[in-house]
């Protein structure tokens, strides 16, 4: 009977999605957590015009004039400090170079650090300056503060992403091992409960959850920090909801015989750790050494978030995307497939 | 195999690792009767009812329930099958109503869900969540989660366990009304009073084997003597031939310091062994009768209590 087949996904359906509506918990991690994430970080880099960058001057004969000499431009804030304060704050990362007076005048930093190697420029370039020397080629800046291009901008689709990760493997994992260590599983197994329409319950509350969360954080990212949307919604759409399907899957298969709720944290985190740090959602994974990009490219985050940052800040089209939908559906049915054949309900 | 049988099963075996769980039970449950498998935790209760609900694939052995088997009919039985098992949680943060609702969702039919509140007097609660339930009412809602299909045979895996006695009492009173409306119920219990106030028939299972089967006043009347008489005594007391040659004494056993008669005629034993303890000398320091039950028949089957398991 196509009625009560259809009332059973209801049922279940509204079981799943009032199981986190009324869990207050719930509420604050999908919804709160992740923008006063946002919004931590969001002020800690926010945009703020060029920094001047801090040098010390090492005190000894000479050292006034240069603290003038490098302060002049307002690029350089220099600090005159003995040697030894001086060094502490080199290493320390207070300072970025220190300049020590003789002749030639010595400069003392590590080569490894951009910052450095920034300070060790602006330092040569207001020496010489002040000893006379004259460019001999003018170049013009062009400076560019474009919406789309700040650290929010990069950062708002990568919690995004890691938030649809979170609660797509936390909700659907925790939700069925609590059914399973509670006996229910094997209560429901003994009813004509249709095995697809348990499963495809869990996916279909979670899918509800996601527009919400999903609507909160974009709009949040829009009025808060004016971060953009590009492209068209109803790709964006489809990228969370390939995303969402592919760690559904995941969500399915690391719990399909966990027995308790520890062994389920421990594989989830397995899961989930590697993905935090190398799918681009804090910092670009092209950090990491080339050889290795391969496989970080075809981890189903790292096309999440390369996805939604195409079509949240390049407008990309369908053509663009098409490979990182590819990936995620990979997962999502490879996951899914799996987790059935694994699936135990005792 | 009649038509009238609900559940028949033949040498069935299940074995976990290197336990034997179910070692070669046979049953066979009327349609219609409230049929008990009575023994200690352990005895293999859980894992046949599992087997019989299709939850759990016997190793070896033939089940037939209604009828079907599990291989080939597992839908449609499932359709006509009500269960309560061991230790469900329910969703905690679903109401009672709800939670009926959803199982209700799962039948082509069944009674509405109010109606299966009103059967286990659960009524008041329908709108409180379960986490907010006593473990009473949560066994009744167990209760009403496996009528709400209106099942042709129920199972009730250790209905009380670890209730108040009131709450029990309720709950035997849900059964009892079952029963009278001509429902076939099979349930586990390690409580002998339950199985004797709620079932035709009882299989007293160790073990993992069926050890005794009849009527609950079959299996006491088969103990030979329909009372039982304990004592404990300071001094020297009585050998156990001379407990034996007490009139109407009819078995005798010691444990840890009591002696427990089995007897025939206690007002015929009781004064002849305090005549003879008084002329032994010896001091009386705990008498007790009372009628014999199905603890007393476990503890003649395998000298051991029921609860000790």
């Amino acid at each position: 009977m196509a009625d009560s087949r259809g009332s059973g996904l209801l049922q279940l359906t509204l079981w799943r999605l009032r199981d986190l509506w009324r869990e207050p918990e719930a509420i604050f991690w999908v919804f709160a957590f992740p923008i006063l994430l946002a919004l931590a970080l969001g002020v800690a880099f926010k945009n703020r015009g060029p920094q001047a960058l801090s040098i010390a001057v090492q005190q000894g004969p000479g050292a006034d004039s240069l603290v003038d000499a490098l302060s002049a431009g307002g690029r350089l804030r220099a600090v005159p400090l003995d040697s030894v304060e001086a060094y502490e704050r080199l290493r320390s990362g207070r300072v970025a170079l220190i300049v020590i007076p003789g002749n030639p005048v010595a400069l003392q930093y590590d080569s490894t650090r951009d910052e450095s190697r920034l300070a060790r420029l602006e330092t040569d370039a207001a020496l010489q300056g002040a000893a006379g020397r004259h460019d001999v080629l003018w170049l013009r800046d062009a400076l560019l503060t474009e919406r789309g291009s700040r650290y929010i901008d990069f950062l708002i689709p990568g919690l995004l992403g890691l938030n649809i990760m979170g609660t797509g493997m936390w909700g659907i994992g925790f939700g069925i091992v609590r059914v399973r260590q509670g006996k229910l599983l094997r209560r429901l197994h003994a009813s004509p409960m249709r095995r697809s329409d348990f499963l495809l319950a869990q996916a279909l509350a979670r899918l509800v959850f996601l527009v919400l969360e999903v609507g909160v954080m974009l709009a949040f990212g829009a009025l808060a920090f004016e971060v953009p949307i590009r492209g068209s919604l109803v790709l964006l759409s489809t990228v969370v909801l390939v995303g969402a399907l592919a760690f559904s899957g995941l969500g399915l298969l690391v719990a399909s015989r966990a027995q308790t709720i520890e062994g389920v944290s421990g594989l989830m985190n397995f899961v989930m750790v590697p993905m935090w740090v190398v799918s681009g959602v804090f910092f670009s994974w092209s950090h990491f050494p080339d050889a290795i990009h391969p496989v970080i490219r075809a981890l189903p985050l790292t096309a999440l978030n390369d996805g939604l940052r195409a079509v949240l800040l390049d407008g990309a089209g369908v053509g663009a995307v098409a490979g990182f939908l590819g990936i995620m559906m990979a997962w999502a049915v490879a996951a899914f497939l799996l987790a059935v054949k694994l699936f135990r309900w005792t | 195999m009649t038509e009238h049988a609900a559940i028949t099963c033949r040498s069935l075996v299940k074995r976990y690792d290197d336990v034997v769980a179910v070692d070669g039970l046979d049953l066979d449950v009327r349609a219609g009767e409230c049929f008990g498998l009575l023994g200690p935790n352990g005895a293999g209760k859980t894992t046949t009812v599992e087997i019989l609900q299709g939850i759990l694939t016997p190793d070896a052995g033939r089940v037939e329930v209604l009828g079907c088997t599990w291989n080939t009919h597992a839908r449609a039985l499932r359709e006509r099958l009500g269960t309560q098992l061991q230790e469900t949680r329910f969703p905690e943060r679903l109401t009672v109503l709800e939670t009926v609702r959803l199982f209700r969702s799962f039948y082509r039919q069944g009674m509405p869900p109010g109606q299966a509140l009103q059967i286990v007097e659960l009524e008041e609660k329908r709108s409180a969540w379960v986490r907010n339930l006593s473990g009473g009412q949560r066994q009744r809602l167990a209760l009403a989660v496996a009528l709400v299909s209106e099942p042709e045979l129920l199972f009730l895996d250790e209905p009380t366990a670890g209730l108040d006695p009131q709450s029990r009492r309720q709950l035997w009173d849900v059964v009892t009304d079952l029963r009278a409306a001509g429902r076939t119920v099979m349930l586990t219990t390690h409580y002998m009073e339950e199985a004797e106030r709620l079932c035709d028939r009882v299989a007293v299972v160790d073990h993992g084997k069926v050890i005794a089967l009849g009527t609950p006043r079959e299996l006491i009347a088969s103990l030979g003597a329909e009372h039982v008489v304990e004592f404990a005594a300071d001094g020297e007391t009585l050998s156990d031939a001379e407990l034996r040659a007490v009139p109407g004494v009819t078995e005798v056993r010691v444990e840890q310091g009591t002696v427990r008669l089995t007897v025939s005629q206690p007002h015929a034993a009781v004064p002849a062994l305090l005549a003879r303890l008084t002329e032994r000398g010896a001091a009386l320091t705990q008498l007790a009768t009372h009628h014999a039950t199905l603890e007393d028949v476990f503890l003649h089957l395998t000298g051991r209590s029921l609860r000790d398991g």
